[in-house]
């Protein structure tokens, strides 16, 4: 479905996929007495383009959450880079590259596009407050060269002409894009993809995949992403995690997820009636 | 004269990261100082600077501070009252207490510590928003003004709790402050303070710490998320926005009514100077500045035309008058235009820019 | 050190040395406090059912109370003044649902909050525009006498205000379990949009519940005003409610009331045994540091529920 180009590029990609960049161990994750995730292990390697799928409910957007600290998991590790910790905390992932966007969409409303993205460089800015109170010295200077840096960012995914609009008054596959944008401002190490395709037509669906599989190939950039579109899943990525109902359903190869007779069993096999 | 933007074209960021990056914004605004600085001394006369120019360059400033609070950071505070209080007392010890600290130290050191006296009543913003916040805050107005009402210490032992602002001079025998000060002097001095807080905050609020207060502001959860520590940043919102407070208190005492007691900022300056901001526009620099005038200017305007009308003893009447017109247009504006006057001004220059061929 | 022992130890001394006053206190408190309690019994009302947290509240007790004084100043007799004043309460239901309810549907609670703030204003200025800004006397018979209970005084007329108080809550109680209006009024306090789409008009039933925490304000306002005479002073005692709110959690009726006795007997005990040494007039302030405090580690309130954030 998403071109066949793409698949063909895909396979004649020359990637290095290096060692594992972060695993979860025995995830268990629980919501009073709701069981989000039980006992969830898998990795991302780095280089890779990770994909989570299963149906609605299967605790997906709940294992992002884990990753980038934003829940604390009750059960399980996280090991980021080898260095084993009980939680990620979410200023321990902004800091170490770990980028993500959300299912729906988290960007600041009130601001144009090019400080949303600007918001993404806030780690790598230096200047105190009074600096910038004066806008003077360091402050001048570092907003200048971030200015350039998110220009670049804002050709790329080809937005610029939307850059001093408030963000609230975009369309919805832009609004997307300006939090790929906002993501790649971080200059991510491992992005993480909350459904970057949900809701979006076929045009705006292949310019979402070029961008990520670009994104991949140009800077290394890890991408871990949550999907629904089977076709998508199964043409951009190395490997595929299934979850349903908060458990680990299976981990391997597009095709071989695709054969595999639980994931037709409970995913496929229920989409598909 | 004509608003547009054609045939600038800017060459490089810097020229697009300038703080007024259109021209005719930039000649607006020196005329605007011009009038401010030069013509307005020139022409005012005593009462107008001491009745309505004064009052509004402070009330102005407030409302900035708690602009920069509300607006950009999102945090709403019934408490601004207490921290001009604050800034007020700190300014009168100070000055009482080490007669040889020149005024602009004064004046820093009581805004650095309002700003502290911000901070620790904006604990409480970790782990509350929205109207438990304010009601929070509302702690700080009833405490503070209590606190210097009470203790005598923080009126040197006055029996009738006024504290009296003594006489500061910026040089030499050009006193700003105090009863030797003239309305002209005191009027300059308070707007090159004011003015100069105003660049900053304008610069502070384009930039990282800017747009940290507004990502907490719009989405604190994604703004966590992208490394902006909610705590840190809400604090910075405090303390920069009791700073502000602070210093328009100490400017109150100090340059406008050179006498004040505690109660004299109660809770109802706090609402009115929340008023200021909805009406001028949240998160809006100019739009603080075009609130207070609004705010200041009703009363009078309310009270000369009842007098017009021939209801000479009217005063109470005014002032209920005032409340409900107050109220009603904060209902109006929060209906029809929540960003207020700046708002209503930007649109303007949109059309301009485009007029009179709008497509 | 000797300030410290004056905070630390010596109050309790003195609670220690006259329990009998203390009690007197404390109950005064706690039935002061019942008065709070009222106030937040109509915000509560209000926030459950439109998630509006009307500031306002304290403004009705004022107006509402105006009105009634009003009337009966004119020569009308109570039970007129009475249903005239709830007709007048209907009638600001209504205009606040269609002026300033409906128009800022699915607005952020913010915004909804600080338009209440103007409602406020414009109810204080309207009222006193009206009926003028002097304190008036209202009494509607209850005799205001000491009353010797166990050996300990207490005031008579506190002790009507608990039991109308008592009435009151219980009838609301009774209008929200078996009427088909309370249960509609439930199904909303739940979930908006579930109970629109089994066709329970939300415009109603705002009007309904501000009519509700109207005729609560107007029971506060008169019994408040019988006490201490109908004038502006009101409104501001009846911010008092805002942090019996937090106390009590912003969703719950039992809350409410326990946080006003908490808050009552809490400033009363405070003012009596620490204010002097402090400086005197700590009731100011007392309830809204505390409820700050509270909030510190508890800010869903004693009796609110937990909020767990989702992305």
């Amino acid at each position: 479905m998403s071109g066949v180009q793409q698949r063909e590029s895909a396979v004649q990609r020359k990637r290095h996929i290096g060692d594992v960049l972060l695993a979860a161990e025995n995830i268990g994750l629980r919501f009073g007495g709701v069981q989000a995730l039980a006992g969830v292990s898998f990795d991302i390697r780095e280089g890779e383009i990770r994909a989570i799928i299963g149906p609605n409910g299967a605790g997906k957007s709940s294992m992002l959450n884990v990753i980038n600290g934003f829940y604390q998991p009750q059960e399980g590790h996280i090991v980021w880079r080898g260095q084993r910790m009980r939680r990620m905390r979410p200023h321990f992932a902004a800091r170490n590259g770990i980028a993500r966007t959300f299912q729906n969409i988290a960007l600041f409303k009130g601001m144009t596009t090019l400080d949303n993205i600007m918001t993404g460089r806030m780690l790598k800015m230096r200047a105190t407050m009074l600096e910038q109170a004066v806008f003077w010295g360091r402050a001048r200077r570092e907003e200048l060269e971030h200015r350039a840096f998110v220009e670049r960012i804002i050709d790329f995914l080809e937005i610029p002409h939307i850059r001093n609009v408030p963000v609230g008054k975009l369309p919805y596959g832009l609004q997307k894009r300006v939090e790929l944008a906002r993501a790649l401002a971080m200059e991510p190490t491992l992005l993480l993809l909350d459904e970057p395709m949900a809701g979006m037509n076929l045009e705006e669906k292949e310019d979402m995949c070029r961008y990520i599989l670009d994104v991949n190939e140009e800077f290394g950039t890890t991408v871990a992403l949550i999907e629904h579109d089977m076709g998508v899943v199964m043409d951009i990525s190395d490997r595929v995690v299934v979850l349903d109902y908060g458990r680990l359903l299976a981990d391997g190869p597009p095709e071989e997820v695709r054969r595999d007779p639980e994931v037709i069993k409970a995913y496929l096999g229920v989409s598909q009636d | 004269m004509i608003y547009r933007e054609t045939g600038q074209f800017k060459t490089s960021y810097a020229a697009d990261q300038a703080i007024f990056p259109i021209a005719q914004d930039r000649l607006g605004m020196l005329v605007i100082l011009a009038v401010a600085f030069v013509a307005v001394p020139l022409m005012a006369s005593d009462y107008w600077l001491t009745t309505i120019l004064l009052p509004f360059v402070i009330y102005g400033l407030a409302a900035l501070g708690l602009n920069i609070l509300t607006g950009y950071a999102g945090q709403l505070s019934l408490g601004t009252g207490g921290f001009m209080a604050c800034g007020a007392f700190a300014a009168y010890k100070l000055a009482t207490a080490f007669p040889e600290l020149h005024v602009l130290v004064v004046f820093a050191l009581s805004g650095l510590i309002t700003a502290a006296v911000g901070m620790l009543f904006g604990l409480p913003s970790l782990r509350i928003k929205g109207f438990y916040l304010a009601v929070a805050t509302l702690a700080a107005q009833f405490f503070l003004l209590w606190l210097f009402n009470k203790v005598p210490w923080f009126t040197n032992y006055s029996s009738s709790g006024v504290i009296s602002a003594p006489p500061l001079a910026i040089w030499g025998e050009t006193y700003v402050t105090g009863f030797e000060a003239t309305p002209r002097a005191k009027y300059l001095f308070a707007l090159t303070v004011v003015t100069l807080l105003a660049l900053a905050a304008k610069n502070m609020t384009r930039l990282k710490i800017g747009r940290a207060w507004m990502a907490i502001r719009d989405m604190d959860i994604a703004a966590e998320i992208i490394g902006i520590r909610p705590l840190a940043t809400k604090l910075s919102a405090f303390a920069v926005s009791s700073f502000y407070c602070g210093v328009a208190g100490a400017l109150w005492a100090f340059a406008y009514t050179g006498a004040v007691e505690a109660l004299a900022f109660d809770i109802n300056v706090s609402f009115r100077i929340l008023f200021m901001i909805i009406i001028g526009g949240l998160g809006s620099i100019l739009g603080s500045f075009l609130g207070a005038g609004f705010i200041v200017l009703l009363p009078i305007f309310l009270n000369n035309a009842l007098l017009a009308m021939g209801m000479a003893e009217a005063v109470a009447l005014a002032s209920h008058l005032e409340f409900m017109i107050m109220g009603a247009l904060i209902i109006l504006f929060l209906i029809v235009e929540p960003h207020g006057l700046a708002r209503l001004w930007q649109i303007l220059k949109e059309k301009l820019r485009k007029w009179p061929f709008p497509y | 050190m000797e300030t410290l022992s004056a905070v630390l130890v010596e109050p309790f001394v003195a609670i220690a040395e006259a329990p009998m006053f203390f009690f007197e206190v404390l109950i005064g408190g706690l039935l002061s406090g019942v008065m709070y309690a009222l106030v937040a019994l109509g915000f509560v009302l209000i926030f459950k059912a439109s998630g509006v947290f009307n500031f306002a509240q304290g403004a009705m007790v004022l107006f509402a109370a105006l009105f009634f004084v009003g009337f009966i100043d004119l020569g009308w007799p109570i039970w007129l003044s009475l249903v005239v004043t709830v007709g007048v309460m209907v009638l600001l239901a209504l205009v606040i649902e269609r002026a300033v309810l409906r128009p800022l549907v699915n607005q952020d609670p913010i915004i909804l909050f600080m338009a209440t703030i103007g409602i406020t204003f414009f109810l204080d200025g309207f009222g006193q525009t009206l009926w003028g800004s002097d304190v008036r006397r209202l009494d509607i018979g209850i005799p205001d006498d000491p009353l010797i209970v166990a050996g300990l005084y207490v005031n008579q007329f506190d002790i009507y205000a608990a039991v109308i108080c008592g009435l009151l809550v219980l009838g609301l109680a009774l209008f929200f379990q078996f009427t088909p209006t309370g249960r509609a009024l439930r199904a909303v306090a739940d979930d908006h949009q579930a109970a629109m789409s089994v066709g329970v008009p939300l415009n109603v039933i705002w009007a309904i519940v501000w009519t509700v925490a109207g005729i609560v304000g107007l029971v506060a306002g008169i019994m408040w005003g019988a006490k201490l005479g109908v004038q502006f002073n009101l409104a501001l005692i009846a911010l008092k409610a805002l942090p019996v709110l937090i106390l009590g959690g912003f969703t719950s009726v039992p809350g409410a009331i326990v946080g006003g006795l908490i808050i009552g007997a809490g400033e009363k005990v405070a003012e009596v045994f620490w204010g002097e040494v402090l400086g005197g007039a700590i009731e100011d302030w007392f309830a809204y540091m505390l409820a700050m405090v509270f909030l510190l580690f508890r800010p869903q309130g004693l009796f609110g529920e937990k909020i767990i954030e989702r992305v």
